[in-house]
């Protein structure tokens, strides 16, 4: 007979600190950045490299639209962008974000989580974050089976068409006040496969967001960050 | 041996052109042999890769793709479909297995397969429910889904039930469906690989590796040694990484939170050496047609092997411990059983077969890249039940590492990318994702560009199995039996 409170008790305490500034590569991939090259040229070259249009070059600049990264590593390289290596990759959408929720939120929420046609991997992060290393109960943050009981819905992929009505009527059941989180590169924009027939570009197509965690997938201490913002723990210029 | 099977073909259908290319017996056939031919190749125990149709402006096909499980070799059939007429003789009545393909090809080329028992509504809902076939006292039909649970995926099972038993689940697939083989369509071979790299996530080597070959074998291109054995490398890097997932999956469904809380911690562990080596921790960005992305360091994959080995010790032990729990063991004992003539009967592929009994692993039964020089061994188990399935995944991890040590022992020097010339062209390409056999199909016009991509994940297979596991269950092992499956939605809905 196994006894695994004491198994559980031996292993000790496997969680970790959270990192201030940048990461080690283990954790995360990073994102690229807006550089300025030698030449327009190059710019232009990287802008053609890029396969989801997340690059345009603007003479040497080459501009990064964050949203639409899908970490395919192409603009990696001596002469490419440059790339950060944080994980304060949160950020709110163009349009109609809320902010923060009240400050009575602060010590805890509950995490409705929707799979709009993610492909499995933003879903493995998710329940990483779960896991003793990021250890997501000790900020008092809670995934829960139902979006009644959710203050916050947290999306991933990139809307599929025959998810659009689950998709809404999950955001309907939560009660006021509510917010959401898009997550990953699909969510936020359509990543590699939207905006499509059967695809959207990003789930502010559907419903309205809040909070935007780019990446492909966005590493659980991204995402940890964006729950964090939500629920009024830090703000953006505290860190 | 293929020669000689293909006399049999001649010999037996002299209408028909038989022709050899590669490792690839080739027919244009007619509607009318299919049955016949197919009934032949069934009898020698081929198994169904995939099915192909394809639309042009003026001409629509299918391909019938099938492969020994004996020796090394396929066999494409082509049919001709008369593209006003729209029709075809339905294969069930030969390979149950086809019955999925059938009713995709209908719901999105409009082809109505004859005397198929159950078309239309599959991909594309159209909100018709399946029919309520238990009639008793009581009996009525319980929904799960698409949104369920914590971090589920989107799918609607339907479960008939009399009170507490389950008397069978019907699953609803698709509602993730995002159209990659339709999106992929004019794209160019470098972006599809990225769709392939995230049809499954979690599997990004496994079918991205089957792209490439593809693409390779369109293209003719020879991939170099060195590249070959380190593609190897990170499929089983890949590999260990996805049995864990599913061990703690398993876990998780029991409840047992030491033991998933243990298993999450070595699969984070594994996903952080895969970033430390290849820069992106589910291997994203690897793999490049003719070849890999970058090369790799001696030293990198070294460092990279010995942490993986070092977790080798808590997978054992956790091993251990799961199967010394009596209250664990006995929720996922006799649960979910499939039988070795059911697993026969769908062509269910991967660890979910390998627990039946069957043996079917595409790195053995059709060799590509390294494998063909590596010895190990397919770990198989005969319960078929929802613990078999568990050894299974545990072996094929230890398996997995000896794997990538002798690899290594073995890796030459060399450039780790070929010349690709692209040209006009089509290839099949399969291999070995940790969820079981992920067979791929392109076809490319003049410029490179993709004109048709076919895309068979494992899970897709092993989803056609799903009702078989869960006939007759106690209404609180139904996560248990999902768990054990280690289906994916997302490989499926592609």
């Amino acid at each position: 007979m196994m006894n695994w409170f004491l198994r559980g008790l031996f292993a000790g305490v496997r969680t970790e600190g959270l990192p201030e500034g940048n990461v080690a590569r283990s954790l995360s991939p990073g994102l690229p950045q807006s550089t300025e090259h030698a030449t327009p040229a190059r710019a232009r070259e990287l802008e053609a490299a890029c396969p989801t249009g997340a690059i345009v070059a603007a003479a040497a600049l080459a501009r990064v639209d964050e949203d639409r990264c899908v970490h395919c590593m192409r603009c990696k390289g001596a002469d490419g962008q440059t790339w950060r290596r944080d994980a304060d990759w949160t950020h709110p959408p163009a349009q109609n974000a809320q902010g923060a929720l009240e400050r009575r939120f602060m010590r805890s929420i509950h995490v409705r989580v929707v799979d709009a046609g993610d492909c499995g991997s933003c879903l493995n992060e998710l329940a990483q974050m779960n896991g003793p290393s990021y250890n997501l109960h000790r900020f008092g943050i809670f995934i829960t089976p139902t979006p009644r009981q959710a203050d916050v819905l947290l999306v991933v992929g990139p809307g599929t068409r025959q998810m659009h009505d689950a998709l809404k009527a999950a955001y309907e059941a939560m009660p006021e006040p509510k917010r959401v989180v898009a997550v990953g590169a699909c969510a936020a924009s359509g990543g590699i496969f939207g905006p499509s027939p059967m695809s959207s570009g990003g789930i502010a197509e559907l419903i309205p967001v809040d909070l935007v965690v780019p990446g492909c997938p966005p590493p659980p201490l991204a995402i940890v960050d964006a729950l964090r913002l939500v629920c009024g723990q830090i703000t953006r210029d505290s860190r | 041996m293929l020669t000689e099977f293909t006399e049999v073909l001649r010999s037996t259908w002299p209408a028909v052109e038989w022709r050899i290319i590669g490792q690839t017996v080739c027919a244009d056939i007619d509607e009318r042999y299919l049955d016949a031919v197919m009934k032949h190749l069934r009898a020698q125990h081929w198994r169904i890769g995939t099915i192909v149709a394809q639309e042009s402006a003026h001409a629509l096909d299918v391909r019938y793709f099938l492969y020994a499980t004996e020796h090394p070799g396929w066999a494409e059939l082509r049919v001709a479909v008369d593209p006003v007429e729209r029709t075809l003789p339905s294969l069930t009545n030969v390979a149950i297995a086809a019955d999925w393909f059938e009713r995709e090809i209908e719901d999105l080329f409009s082809i109505r397969f004859l005397d198929h028992p159950r078309l239309g509504d599959f991909v594309r809902h159209d909100d018709r429910r399946p029919k309520r076939v238990l009639e008793e006292d009581g009996a009525f039909m319980m929904t799960v889904g698409p949104v369920y649970a914590g971090e589920a995926e989107s799918a609607l099972f339907l479960l008939e039930t009399v009170g507490e038993d389950v008397v069978r689940a019907v699953p609803r697939l698709f509602f993730k469906y995002r159209a990659i083989e339709k999106i992929a369509e004019g794209r160019s071979a470098q972006d599809v690989l990225l769709l392939a790299e995230r049809c499954s996530g979690t599997s990004a080597i496994g079918n991205g590796l089957a792209y490439c070959h593809a693409m390779e074998a369109a293209l003719d291109v020879r991939v170099p040694r060195r590249a070959c054995v380190l593609r190897a490398f990170f499929a089983e890097l890949e590999r260990l990484r996805h049995h864990m997932t599913s061990i703690r999956e398993i876990c998780a469904s029991t409840a047992l939170t030491v033991a998933e809380s243990q298993a999450i911690w070595i699969e984070e562990q594994l996903l952080r050496i895969s970033g430390i080596l290849a820069g992106h921790r589910y291997l994203f960005g690897v793999l490049a047609i003719g070849g890999l992305m970058h090369d790799y360091e001696r030293d990198e994959l070294r460092t990279a092997l010995a942490a993986a080995q070092e977790l080798e010790h808590d997978v054992v032990a956790l091993r251990a411990a799961l199967e010394t729990s009596s209250s664990f063991l006995d929720r996922i004992e006799q649960v979910g059983i499939v039988s070795e003539r059911a697993a026969q009967t769908f062509e269910i592929v991967g660890p979910f077969a390998r627990a039946s009994g069957v043996a079917a692993d595409m790195r053995v039964v059709q060799p590509y890249g390294a494998y063909a020089d590596v010895g190990f061994e397919v770990p198989t188990e005969k319960d078929g039940d929802g613990y078999a399935r568990l050894r299974v995944l545990f072996s094929e991890m230890t398996q997995s590492l000896r794997i990538m040590r002798s690899l290594l022992d073995g890796l030459p020097d060399g450039p780790v990318a070929a010349e690709v010339h692209t040209r006009a062209g089509s290839g099949m390409g399969w291999s070995e994702a940790p969820r079981g056999a992920s067979v791929q199909w392109v076809a490319l016009d003049d410029d490179g560009a993709i004109v048709r991509y076919r895309l068979t994940p494992p899970s897709f297979r092993n989803w056609h199995g799903f009702h078989v596991a869960t006939e007759n269950f106690a209404f609180q092992d139904f996560p248990i039996v999902l768990a054990t499956l280690d289906l994916s939605v997302a490989e499926n809905d592609r």
